[in-house]
């Protein structure tokens, strides 16, 4: 049976994280069949035969001005439409902002079940299974569908995208699109301070806690942070102070991040802020406190004064990279 | 104006979490319970809304057995005018049976904005308020960091990646609240004794049938444990070296 991935487009560029999907919906066809249909949509064509090299056997894309922005109305009505064509076994989405949103909604809309931000899928003949964590991580659930198609989210990061050389055709979706019945209307976006990587998109990430003092003190994480090429991120308790905004927030009320690389300085590690972080590939934690929770989580430890390691690692960083 | 504000009662976020002898559920013993820290926004901008505009009622809802009356006369307490229970037992309904149920409750109420918080700290699912709106045919903005109600029309802010989505809805609608949104006030004493007399009105849940099946919940494996590579700035270099040579990570 076929699998559907839906494919997200932003100012008609294709995001990356939907590959990560697709790289998934190639590895499920073994158990389930095939092929890999992707749906798009766009406003136009935003270069879906590039899906080829990501997976896709087929796309269906759907058009209409309308479809330029995230819209839930006319995005809901692309999804079900392709489900219609192609009765897939699963349908998957990113657990993005835009696929946490419209997952549900198509999920109503068919009257089946989803499971959201899933960190692993087998398959045993036609049958899916997902792992997703719960309890802030502290638990992880095993899900199954009663029925077809199954719906899943999957957490960015959690699954590798795979470039090969396949190639895959374009179709036109038909979509009925009734433009009245879209009662929210975006009405612009304001970027967050210079288009910054969103922390769950993030290959590395430099997260600053209560042991840095004051928001001031944040210019040594952002140093750091740009040597590695990485972003900023924070905890709760410095979100909570005003300190950073509360998008910068990493844990049980912020984001849940599974970065290649994760930097804790200064977090003594609150079992709330462990949930956010704990998938991280790799974790260093610099904290003056030898005791400090997150160090039983960290992969590498510095025990010291931030105001002295961080700049020398920065500096460090730098003469690396030359 | 009537709001409605969906709440779920949840597990307290520092609950140390057990397995229950089923092997799917969470072990409710010496689990102290609260309002999902999400619908804690909800309720706050409801509220606040309510006073701007000097009148309106809102109306709080939660679906569970008896043990969700305490959650609703926190609600009442902090100042919501009456109560909805939702009775049902059954010990994980999935997301679309519950918004099937709030739903059914909600079709003739005649609410102008139906509240979630954007996630349960629980199942961690995020699905209720999306498929709500879905089946009351309503319009729903998810995930909203600010708001600010202009006469028939609410305008919004969400976060997606790298920026914010301004929108704009009409009435009525479903909203889901993010942390930032509010900072929520909690219940005066004045508040509890009046929560004692404000009515809590009792309905079967129509949950229908179900959607997901739970097979298993398990503890994560820990992650093995690490090593401290020193002290000081003395240890930079050696973490440096770790990072490049080891982890392969810069």
């Amino acid at each position: 049976m076929s699998i559907l991935v839906f494919i997200e487009q932003r100012d008609g560029k294709l995001r990356p994280v939907s590959n990560e999907a697709l790289g998934e919906a190639t590895r499920l066809k073994a158990a389930l069949g095939g092929p890999v249909v992707a749906v798009v949509a766009a406003a136009s064509d935003p270069g879906t035969a590039s899906l080829g090299t990501w997976g896709a056997d087929e796309v269906l894309l759907a058009t209409h001005e309308s479809f330029a922005r995230y819209e839930p109305t006319g995005y809901v009505a692309a999804v079900v439409a392709a489900v219609g064509q192609v009765k897939p076994a699963a349908v998957l989405f990113a657990a993005s902002a835009m696929g946490k949103d419209l997952a549900p909604r198509v999920a109503a809309r068919l009257g089946v079940g989803l499971a959201t931000d899933c960190v692993a899928l087998s398959a045993e003949g036609a049958r899916l299974t997902a792992t997703r964590p719960v309890f802030a991580a502290k638990a992880v659930q095993t899900v199954r569908f009663p029925r077809s198609p199954a719906l899943l989210t999957l957490r960015p990061k959690a699954f590798a995208s795979v470039e090969g050389s396949g190639s895959a055709t374009v179709t036109l979706l038909p979509v009925a699109v009734d433009a009245a019945a879209a009662k929210a209307k975006v009405t612009g976006v304001a970027a967050a301070g210079g288009g910054k990587v969103d922390l769950t998109e993030a290959e590395i990430i430099v997260s600053g806690g209560r042991g840095l003092k004051g928001p001031e003190h944040f210019a040594m994480i952002e140093d750091l942070a740009a040597a590695l090429g990485g972003v900023v991120g924070a905890s709760r308790a410095v979100v909570d102070a005003g300190w950073r905004p509360h998008g910068d927030q990493v844990g049980q009320t912020g984001k849940t991040v599974s970065p290649k690389l994760y930097v804790a300085v200064g977090i003594s590690g609150a079992i709330q802020h462990l949930a956010g972080m704990t998938s991280s590939r790799c974790i260093v934690a610099i904290n003056k406190d030898a005791e400090a929770p997150i160090f039983k989580v960290a992969d590498y430890g510095i025990v010291g004064d931030a105001f002295e390691v961080v700049p020398a690692l920065t500096e460090a960083v730098r003469k690396l990279n030359g | 104006m009537l709001q409605l504000v969906c709440i779920k009662q949840v597990a307290d976020t520092e609950t140390r979490v057990k397995v229950a002898a089923d092997g799917r559920t969470l072990d409710p013993t010496g689990v102290t319970w609260i309002m999902n820290p999400y619908d804690e926004f909800a309720l706050e901008q409801s509220l606040r809304i309510k006073e701007k505009l000097g009148a309106g009622e809102v109306v709080a809802l939660s679906l569970g057995g008896a043990g969700v009356l305490t959650t609703l006369r926190n609600a009442l307490a902090i100042g919501a005018d009456r109560a909805i229970h939702l009775k049902s037992d059954a010990a994980q309904p999935d997301s679309l049976q519950v918004a099937r149920a709030i739903a059914a409750a909600a079709k003739d109420l005649g609410a102008q904005i139906v509240w979630f918080g954007k996630q349960a700290v629980d199942d961690e699912a995020g699905q209720v308020g999306a498929m709500t709106a879905e089946l009351l045919g309503l319009p729903a903005v998810t995930v909203i960091a600010a708001m600010e109600l202009d006469g028939a029309t609410v305008k919004l802010e969400r976060e997606i990646e790298g920026g914010r989505e301004v929108i704009e809805v009409p009435l009525p609608c479903v909203l889901t609240a993010d942390k930032g949104l509010n900072e929520p006030r909690y219940a005066s004493l004045k508040g509890i004794m009046a929560a004692k007399k404000k009515p809590i009105e009792e309905k079967p849940a129509e949950l229908g049938e179900p959607n997901l099946e739970i097979v298993s919940m398990t503890l994560p494996t820990a992650r093995a444990a690490g090593r401290v590579v020193g002290e000081g700035v003395a240890a930079v270099g050696e973490l440096v070296r770790l990072l490049r040579d080891e982890a392969k990570v810069i």
